[in-house]
């Protein structure tokens, strides 16, 4: 694997790290706020994944010109999709947080360990 | 040059990322949170995303935060320290599964290569037809109207199903909690926010209009062009305050707007059906099938654009014009 | 221009129940809200029932969203594998709303009603857009709505606990939903191509190679996440049990069975067709958690205090023994997976729909608390004791038939196999000791002060009676969902999509 190559995989490694360290939040902070913060990060981190797909080398955004019959463009199908996936995904974020401010609420906390010992 | 800048951008991301989970100060949190989707926004630019690009910078970068401030406005300001117990464990855990992650994708194709998977099926088929069948140049539009129109609709329900689930979940007042009236003005009464803020707000719609009808022919579309517009009023509700923003927009109007705009979309496809073709087919609307599309295509997007912009705006009215003491048990 | 509607079920299916919410959310007056909701679960019913049929005849509903072809755009399919789930979905969500009507309102103010209701028909068309559709993409768009639908109705529940549960449920869900996206996303990085045909076309091509294989792992853990397969599933009890009584009816019945038919489907489809290493990691990971969850979950459920956590508990063992049908690999055990996901939602709808009933005169469904209820409310209990013998797979009830097709699968593996049927048969008389535990109270112990005859109201009354009476019918009568379980088996191990 030559260096191009290794950097080309650039993306892929950030990728699996943003995951794990979104997961870590998830997991082992005991905050409700921060768990949600975690999450984000972790779908984040998918959209990286997606779009990294997308791009082809000497390629550009994928709205046609017309003068330019030899240009290449990037995929158009990954950013769709992602486009989805974070209007998806700050639809969970404003329920999760509309559901924590409910807790904070009706338990005076947001800690994980003090909400598991007050029930 | 740029593979410089990307290496640059990607390991800033990682070491916003870590910072956002180290720290204890929520406020803190939300701020890096913030940058972290602008950056993310910067690297999806540079991937030619410019559609995703423009989403992550309004939503995730804007709407987002304000949302999180709002919510963290109602709850608590600090994380507390606890023990750490499950955290070695986790850290250990995570650490393998993410090296498993790297070693898997060594099989991925390389970043840019014209002969991935990806880009010889499918997607060609798309950047060919596009302009011959829809009459013009944007491809994603296209996709995300058309080809793939019925994820978008989903996607429409889901901005549905938040909004509705806020205020649902909002709504549980028991009755005695103070009914808020809110004191503070905004921030009028702070010179520089209020004169560059006051300036911003139109420029900010226009631009919204502007995303709006051009997203066939550049990056855009109903879905940026509806969180700028919320964007915009929320804003405006910083600068002036939450009654003045309510009185421009009241709650009526933002129910309107998602109902409306979801509805829309539901309409078109289904007027699809009655003409005679398969759900959401614009191309029956009108006598040109290419014309039909379009004419389909602007009506959707109008439909996205209401229902997001709605929706984004019902949050974020129903987390700010919440008073701290609304809602709470007694016991609490 | 003419236009004939039959062509369009599939849409009709998923856009009635979508198009219909925002509508609901304007039904302000009493009652209203709820009556457009129960008309709405009833047409899609009356879809899906006119859907079944027609596969029932050999027919494959198929359809192009837009007009456009696969893979290019998004394909629908309806056959026999999600047909008799269509109707499931639908069935259970129209006897939730009619049967728990008085439920609901004593739980849920009127005044939040409309947007309660319209999330009620999201969760419908949520699930019936994941199990129609043919595109991988397509259905994390619907699992989505119909994941943020059932966040919002477990919300309801008036237990300040609810909020807990449902936040958890809120972030497994999503890791779910995630890692399902990314197994979606490595998939399409090595095909190019969304649809499932198209997938399962190309697939082999690149099967042995690493993202693939990473794929699969991520699509199996995130829908088993999704389905509460044991050890993933401490989500799911306090969910079902601070729910609201009518929504732990409809979830109970149909919602994580939705995400199984998805791990099913492309499993079968994707992965397993046409290599064998594949099938038998599956086999392999499913067997053993299958066989733990009947076990330990059916142990929990035996000394559970609540009776609502202690169905939900029985559910994640029912789970199991739907798994363990499919991790045999074979017709038969297929077969028996998917009539179980048929007849344990039968069971489960009764006697979730019993605990409603009980909960209009009991305040707490503490299984203690419930002393000499049978003497106050006898329909309620004749319905429990009925859902409760066709839990256990008692001859005549619907639940004896899917159990004796697995144990005939688990027979067809040899020594293996008699292990495994000891397990389903233990399983079987734990069963037999949670369900007796809760008769006995009903039934047996005295109560504490005088009770007079006071039962629940006739509506709630009827539908339960009918989900229970539906037990017995399917139970004598299997025919109709034997012969689409068959179907199904048979379209799943010949790896078409």
């Amino acid at each position: 694997m030559n260096l191009f190559e290794v950097l080309g995989h650039y993306n892929y490694w950030v990728f699996s790290i943003l995951l794990m360290v979104g997961m870590y939040a998830v997991i082992a902070r005991g905050n409700l706020i921060k768990k949600l913060v975690g999450l984000s990060i972790f779908q984040s981190a998918v959209f990286l994944m997606y779009i990294s797909m997308d791009k082809v080398e000497g390629g550009t955004a994928p709205i046609l010109q017309s003068g330019n019959p030899g240009q290449l463009y990037s995929n158009p199908l990954p950013q769709v999709l992602i486009l989805t996936a974070i209007v998806v995904g700050v639809a969970t974020l404003a329920l999760g947080l509309a559901i924590v401010v409910r807790i904070h609420e009706r338990y005076g906390t947001i800690e994980e360990q003090e909400l598991l010992n007050a029930d | 040059m740029t593979i410089i800048f990307s290496l640059f951008l990607l390991t800033l991301l990682v070491i916003i990322a870590i910072a956002i989970v180290h720290t204890r100060n929520l406020f803190v949190c939300i701020a890096l949170m913030s940058i972290f989707s602008l950056l993310m926004a910067v690297n999806f630019f540079t991937l030619d995303a410019a559609d995703v690009a423009l989403t992550e910078a309004a939503v995730g970068a804007g709407v987002t935060t304000v949302i999180f401030l709002t919510a963290l406005r109602l709850t608590a300001r600090r994380e507390k320290r606890e023990g750490t117990k499950a955290s070695l464990l986790s850290l250990c855990v995570l650490g393998i599964t993410m090296l498993l992650l790297i070693y898997a994708t060594i099989d991925n194709p390389t970043l840019g290569d014209p002969n991935a998977p990806v880009h010889v099926h499918v997607a060609p088929y798309y950047l060919e037809q596009t302009y011959e069948l829809m009459g013009f140049p944007n491809v994603v539009t296209a996709v995300l109207s058309s080809f793939r129109g019925y994820d978008t609709l989903g996607e429409v329900f889901v901005v549905f199903a938040a909004a509705i689930g806020v205020l649902f979940i909002l709504d549980a007042r028991k009755g005695t909690g103070p009914e808020y009236r809110p004191e503070q003005a905004g921030l009028k009464h702070h010179l520089i926010p209020k004169a560059v803020g006051g300036l911003l707000v139109p420029f900010v719609m226009l631009f919204g209009l502007y995303v709006q009808f051009h997203g066939e022919y550049g990056p855009g579309g109903g879905f940026q062009a509806g969180a700028i517009f919320a964007t915009a009023v929320i804003l405006f509700s910083l600068l002036e305050g939450e009654q003045a923003a309510l009185r421009a927009v009241p709650r009526s109007a933002q129910m309107a707007l998602v109902v409306g705009g979801a509805s829309l979309y539901g309409f078109v496809g289904v007027l699809c059906l009655l003409m005679g073709g398969t759900f959401l087919d614009y191309s029956v609307l009108m006598q040109d099938p290419v014309i039909g599309r379009q004419v389909g295509i602007v009506a959707i997007e109008a439909g996205v654009g209401m229902a997001v912009c709605g929706s984004l705006l019902s949050i974020y009215h129903a987390f700010a014009a919440r008073h701290p003491m609304e809602g709470r048990d007694e016991s609490v | 221009m003419s236009m004939d509607l039959s062509l369009h079920l599939p849409i009709l299916q998923v856009i009635v129940p979508l198009l219909a919410a925002p509508l609901v959310v304007l039904l302000q007056p009493r009652n209203l809200a709820w009556a457009a909701t129960v008309a709405v679960c009833l047409l899609a019913f009356a879809i899906a029932l006119q859907m079944a049929s027609r596969v029932l005849l050999g027919d494959i509903l198929y359809y192009e969203v837009g007009g456009w072809r696969a893979p290019f755009g998004i394909a629908l399919q309806v056959d026999a594998v999600n047909a008799l789930l269509l109707v499931v979905v639908s069935g259970a969500a129209s006897l939730a709303a009619l049967g728990c009507r008085e439920s609901l309102f004593a739980q849920i103010e009127p005044r939040r009603h409309p947007l309660f209701f319209a999330a009620w028909l999201l969760l419908l068309a949520g699930l019936s857009g994941m199990l129609v559709s043919a595109d991988a993409f397509n259905i994390f768009v619907f699992m989505e709505i119909s994941s943020l639908a059932s966040y919002i109705l477990i919300a309801g529940g008036p237990d300040r606990r609810a909020l807990l549960a449902v936040f958890k449920y809120l972030v497994m869900g999503t890791i779910g939903a995630t890692f399902y996206l990314i197994g979606v996303g490595l998939i399409y990085m090595m095909t190019g191509t969304l649809n499932l045909a198209d997938m399962a076309r190309l697939v082999p091509e690149v099967a042995d190679q690493r993202p693939v294989l990473l794929a699969a792992g991520f699509i199996t853990v995130g829908l088993a996440l999704k389905a509460a397969l044991f050890p993933m599933h401490v989500w799911l009890a306090n969910a079902y049990m601070h729910a609201p009584h009518a929504v732990s009816v409809f979830l109970a019945a149909c919602g994580t069975k939705v995400a199984v038919y998805v791990l099913l489907r492309i499993d079968f489809s994707l992965f397993q067709a046409g290599n064998l290493d594949h099938s038998i990691r599956f086999a392999l990971f499913l067997m053993p958690l299958a066989l733990l969850g009947i076990l330990v979950c059916s142990a929990v459920a035996m000394f559970e205090g609540q009776l609502k956590r202690m169905l939900a508990f029985s559910s994640v063992a029912q789970i199991g023994y739907i798994l363990l049908g499919a991790s045999l690999l074979s017709e038969a055990g297929l077969t028996s997976s998917l009539l179980h996901m048929f007849n344990h939602a039968l069971a489960k709808s009764a006697l979730f729909l019993a605990a409603a009933c009980l909960s209009m005169r009991f305040m707490d469904l503490r299984i203690d608390s419930l002393a000499g209820a049978a003497r106050q409310m006898p329909v309620t209990s004749a319905v429990f004791v009925l859902g409760g013998l066709s839990l256990i797979g008692v001859p005549g009830t619907a639940g004896f038939v899917s159990k004796w097709v697995l144990i005939t699968a688990l027979l067809e593996q040899g020594e293996q196999g008699m292990v495994m049927v000891a397990i389903v048969l233990v399983s079987s008389l734990m069963a037999v000791a949670y369900v007796w535990r809760t008769l006995e109270v009903l039934y047996f112990k005295e109560p504490a002060g005088e009770l007079k005859f006071a039962e629940a109201p006739p509506l709630m009354l009827v539908i339960a009676g009918s989900a229970a009476l539906l037990n017995l019918v399917f139970g004598l009568m299997p025919a109709v969902p034997l012969a689409l379980s068959q179907q199904a088996a048979q379209v799943l191990i010949g790896g078409a999509p």
